[in-house]
């Protein structure tokens, strides 16, 4: 396993290793060999911008995500979108949705920073709590370790998604945002936290660890310093490949229903309208659900390159 | 090996005990009023009062959980007087919506769970570890590759969008099969499967990606290790080397995540039911949710969780048995 | 003449990595005779496993095995998976390093003793079975029924070891290949391993390579040796003559680096400054030459070929100064 942290030999040479020799600029090389990686990459930054500037890209069409063009639908055709492809002319870029004729464009780029931003909130949480308590666990060991590891046992043991959507049905005023944010969050901690458990009980007795806590260093001192570097390799491999999970569990709660509410839009419950109208309108049905997998597939891809090139041996525990 | 059973099975219940508790907690805590859902939309107060003594909701909170718990074990009886019933062992309460214990409308519908749940399964694992395997054998050929991208692909799929696209394939444009309605398998076993065999599909699908791309890595490592050069040094033909020597220990991390999953699945999967309108415990479920059925929401959470933890018992059992290290 | 029981001719292996490809052995030769010891020494990363494992047809993956390797006079290279199956295991056997992952955690030493038995012989299983229980007892394994239907992970370092020989003789092979059999045992363990490898090699005239980084193994059991550096042989000749007078300049290193009983405690132990070549950027001259204590100018731009020594022993040395420093000690 490479980590981070410097063997004791190395540190005392003195200079830095020449450049293009530490672990993230071998990773960096690494990844750009990859032509997979830079498509994923491509299309994660894309996905990233349209999220982050959601406001004033949607403003580029001209459409605001809720407002009604009812000039763009066929009252006589049960509100079917006027027009071929579901609507799609220079005015509604990706077509209109059927009976309200609001833009697909602006909800879908609307969409997607509903979307990614509970998926990464989520995954930050997941990952702050799992990393915090997989050190906390595989350091201290004793009766911390056995604590949090019955609470990674019973949490694993709740049945989440389940437990996820009676959980969202029945709180009622609050911010869906945060409540989903939270409510993904709580189920996803224990399986970072093991890997980190796992990892932390290995670093822990290496000798550069040894050598730090002989010099006099603190058990904070130690944390910050050695163990913390050299979970992060798996950590943030890991955490890529968390964020697809996050976006579909994200994406299958709003379309059940327990998620995001109407008139906020979000993919999952796009399709989940689109589903009715499937056969006399496709387009609407296909367009949320192709950026929905294009956004799940690029995140896997991207952190299945950066599992193989930090955590070669897959963090399995 | 007894005394470890005895600890699991006290582990297990605890478990079980927990996520009652919370599950008590959140369900008969938070809602505005569980009464006033099992009441309906035309109560009096007066009939209101009254529903709440029924429901035993004037009690002190623990005295309500204590009670749901001893009518788990021993049944209970419900209200007092002429408005007295018996709840027979295992009581998990009546459904609001229906006046039906819940414990019927659970094992009512896990036949239809269970019937998608163990079906997917089998076709999951054939398709999943098939593909799994013969990526790891190839690694890094044409084949691999190809495989990956697929599995990687199908795994992107929403289960939502797989199962719209084949009931519309499938059914509308080719009419190959009917849309499903679920027979039991006792009745017709024939029907039984080519009315599961689309919502099958739609599962198997997912879980086939996630587990290729498990297995592979997982049978990659099994192939590298030292015993695996041992036994090609014998002179085993390389059939035998992987069947007997590599799938055994390849395989061995695949059944932790299939007792999860698969203890997931047989307490319903709501996306897949709801789709193909299967009348399982996922579709109980759901509907139980959209009328505020308090009873049997809980009802499926404690069945789901006590699939979950069973399942990984099971797991670990069968570790026992796979792997000779493994004592208890 | 018969030919001999195991000839290498102009070995060559070499990997393809994303880096480049790694010629890992080159133009490596020598003969084994039945009831003889080869012994092969090298560090690691010399080419002495890749060596053994190319001579098995162990290699897997992006690697390619040039050259000739022929059993009792049959060649092995260009052979089938399947027509190679019934010479390896059958007639050739070889035993690892750490005999704990070498064996398979999930089933007992007696059935992986027994299955062996069984590919290359039609025998039922009762019959593989008591083979494997008489081959566990003659490498002295004490109660052999009992220990046979335990796993391997119940038995110590050293049985592991000696039910690793127990399965590469059961099916009566002409040559044993051992692949640092000791390294990973206790010192008087190791003699023991030592003992019983030579012992069988007695009873059933058996053809052995030993390979080793261990030149006190080597003393100990090899008849001839074969000194290995960068993936080329440099030095080969029998035992007594190389330990009394090693003629390549690395083989003098190993030798003095060599904790000895007879020089002062304080005396500081010699050793070969530097770390080994890199396969993937091999330099054309000598391999050795940027360690080496006589390093000329030639040595880094001609690289040295394996050359009679002559000294009537049969040794070849790659040195361009091994023919000079022998006419040097001579007019001393």
């Amino acid at each position: 396993m490479t980590t981070t942290a410097p063997a004791p030999d190395t540190a005392a040479a003195g200079p830095a290793p020449a450049p293009g020799s530490s672990p993230w600029q071998l990773a960096r090389r690494e990844l750009r060999r990859r032509p997979a990686v830079r498509v994923s990459l491509g299309i994660v930054a894309l996905f990233v911008l349209m999220a982050v500037t959601a406001p004033w890209l949607g403003a580029l069409g001209g459409w605001s995500p809720h407002e009604f063009d009812k000039s763009a639908v066929d009252p006589y055709l049960g509100g079917q979108p006027i027009g071929a492809l579901g609507g799609i002319s220079p005015e509604h870029w990706l077509g209109v949705e059927p009976v309200t004729g609001r833009d697909l464009f602006a909800r879908v780029v609307h969409g997607a920073q509903v979307s990614l931003l509970i998926a990464f909130a989520a995954t930050a949480i997941v990952v702050v709590a799992g990393t915090a308590a997989g050190i906390a666990a595989g350091y201290f060991g004793g009766r911390t370790d056995t604590v949090l590891s019955r609470l990674m046992d019973l949490t694993m043991s709740f049945p989440s998604l389940i437990f996820m959507i009676a959980l969202l049905s029945v709180a009622k005023d609050v911010n869906r945002l945060v409540l989903m944010t939270v409510v993904i969050g709580v189920f996803g901690w224990p399986g970072i936290a093991r890997v980190v458990r796992g990892q932390t009980l290995s670093l822990k007795h290496r000798e550069y660890v040894d050598a730090a806590r002989v010099g006099g260093a603190g058990p904070w001192r130690i944390l910050t310093r050695e163990i913390l570097p050299g979970v992060a390799g798996p950590v943030i491999a890991y955490t890529t490949l968390l964020i697809p999970g996050m976006i579909s569990t994200e994406a299958a709660l709003s379309y059940l229903g327990v998620g995001v509410r109407p008139p906020t839009p979000s993919w999952g419950q796009m399709i989940a309208e689109s589903v009715a109208h499937y056969e006399t309108d496709p387009m609407y049905f296909v367009i949320p659900s192709a950026f929905l997998f294009l956004a799940v597939l690029a995140f896997t891809l991207l952190g299945d390159a950066l599992r193989d090139i930090l955590d070669p041996r897959g963090g399995r525990s | 090996m007894i005394v470890y059973l005895a600890r699991r099975l006290l582990a297990l219940a605890g478990v079980l005990l927990a996520i009652a508790a919370v599950t008590f907690l959140i369900f008969y805590v938070l809602p505005a009023d569980p009464a006033a859902a099992a009441c309906g939309k035309t109560c009096s107060a007066e009939r209101l009062a009254d529903v709440r003594v029924h429901l035993g909701l004037d009690q002190p909170l623990w005295r309500q959980f204590a009670d749901f718990l001893t009518g788990i074990f021993t049944g209970r009886t419900l209200g007092t007087g002429q408005y007295a019933v018996t709840c027979d062992f295992p009581c998990l309460g009546y459904s609001y919506e229906s006046s039906l214990p819940v414990w019927d409308l659970l094992m009512d519908r896990l036949p239809v769970s269970a019937s998608l749940a163990l079906g997917a399964a089998v076709l999951w694992l054939i398709l999943g570890l098939g593909a799994g395997v013969t990526a790891a054998l190839r690694k890094d050929t044409a084949t691999d590759k190809a495989l990956m991208v697929g599995a990687v692909a199908a795994a992107s799929l929403p289960v939502y969008f797989t199962s719209v696209m084949l009931i519309h394939g499938v059914i509308r444009i080719a009419g190959l099969l009917p849309y499903p309605t679920y027979q039991a398998f006792t009745d017709n076993p024939l029907g039984w499967a080519s009315n599961l065999l689309l919502p099958w599909t739609a599962l198997a699908l997912l879980y086939a990606a996630m587990y290729a791309r498990q297995s592979r890595g997982s049978m990659i490592e099994a192939m590298a290790e030292p015993y695996i050069r041992t036994a090609r040094a014998k002179g085993m033909p390389e059939r035998t080397v992987v069947v007997k020597h590599g799938l055994r220990s390849g395989m061995t991390p695949i059944l932790t995540i299939f007792g999860i999953d698969l203890g997931g699945l047989l307490a319903g999967a709501v996306i897949t039911e709801s789709i193909f309108g299967l009348p399982g415990i996922g579709r109980l479920f759901y509907g139980a949710l959209v009328n505020s059925d308090q009873p049997v929401v809980l009802g499926v959470t404690l069945l789901a969780a006590f699939f979950i933890v069973v399942a990984n018992l099971v797991v670990d059992l069968l570790y026992a048995v796979i792997d000779p290290r493994v004592r208890y | 003449m018969a030919a001999p029981l195991l000839e290498v001719r102009d070995l060559r292996v070499t990997f393809t990595t994303p880096r480049g490809t790694v010629r890992a052995v080159d133009s490596v030769g020598f003969t084994v005779e039945s009831g003889r010891t080869l012994g092969i020494v090298g560090e690691s990363g010399s080419g002495k496993s890749v060596t053994s494992l190319a001579v098995m047809g162990l290699h897997r993956g992006a690697v390619e095995v040039g050259g000739s390797v022929a059993l009792a006079g049959q060649e092995l290279t260009g052979l089938t998976e399947r027509e190679l199956g019934k010479v390896r295991g059958r007639r050739m056997a070889m035993i690892f390093q750490d005999p704990l992952s070498s064996l398979h955690p999930y089933y007992t030493v007696g059935e992986q003793i027994a299955e062996h038995f069984r590919v290359h012989f039609r025998s039922g299983r009762a019959a593989a079975r008591r083979r494997a229980v008489d081959m566990l007892g003659e490498v002295g394994i004490p109660e052999p029924a009992r220990r046979a239907g335990e796993y391997p992970h119940q038995f110590s370092g050293g049985m592991r070891q000696r039910a690793m020989i127990a399965m590469a003789l059961a099916c009566e092979p002409e040559l044993l290949i051992a692949d640092e059999p000791t390294t990973a045992l206790d010192v008087t363990v190791q003699a023991q391993i030592l003992e019983l490898i030579a012992r069988l090699q007695q009873e059933r005239g058996l053809g052995v390579v030993m390979i080793t980084h261990d030149l006190g193994v080597v003393a100990r059991v090899a008849h001839e040796v074969l000194v290995m550096y960068g993936g080329r042989a440099v030095e080969q000749a029998p035992v007594d003559a190389l330990f009394a007078d090693p003629a390549h300049p690395y083989t003098r290193g190993l030798l003095d680096s060599l904790p000895r009983l007879d020089t002062a405690d304080d005396e500081p132990l010699p050793f070969i400054p530097g770390s080994p070549p890199s396969l993937l950027l091999p330099a054309p001259g000598c391999a050795f030459a940027p360690r080496c204590p006589r390093a000329a100018e030639r040595c880094t731009g001609e690289r040295p070929e394996p050359a009679a020594y002559g000294d009537g022993t049969g040794r070849t040395v790659a040195c361009h100064f091994a023919g000079v420093r022998a006419v040097e000690e001579a007019a001393r």
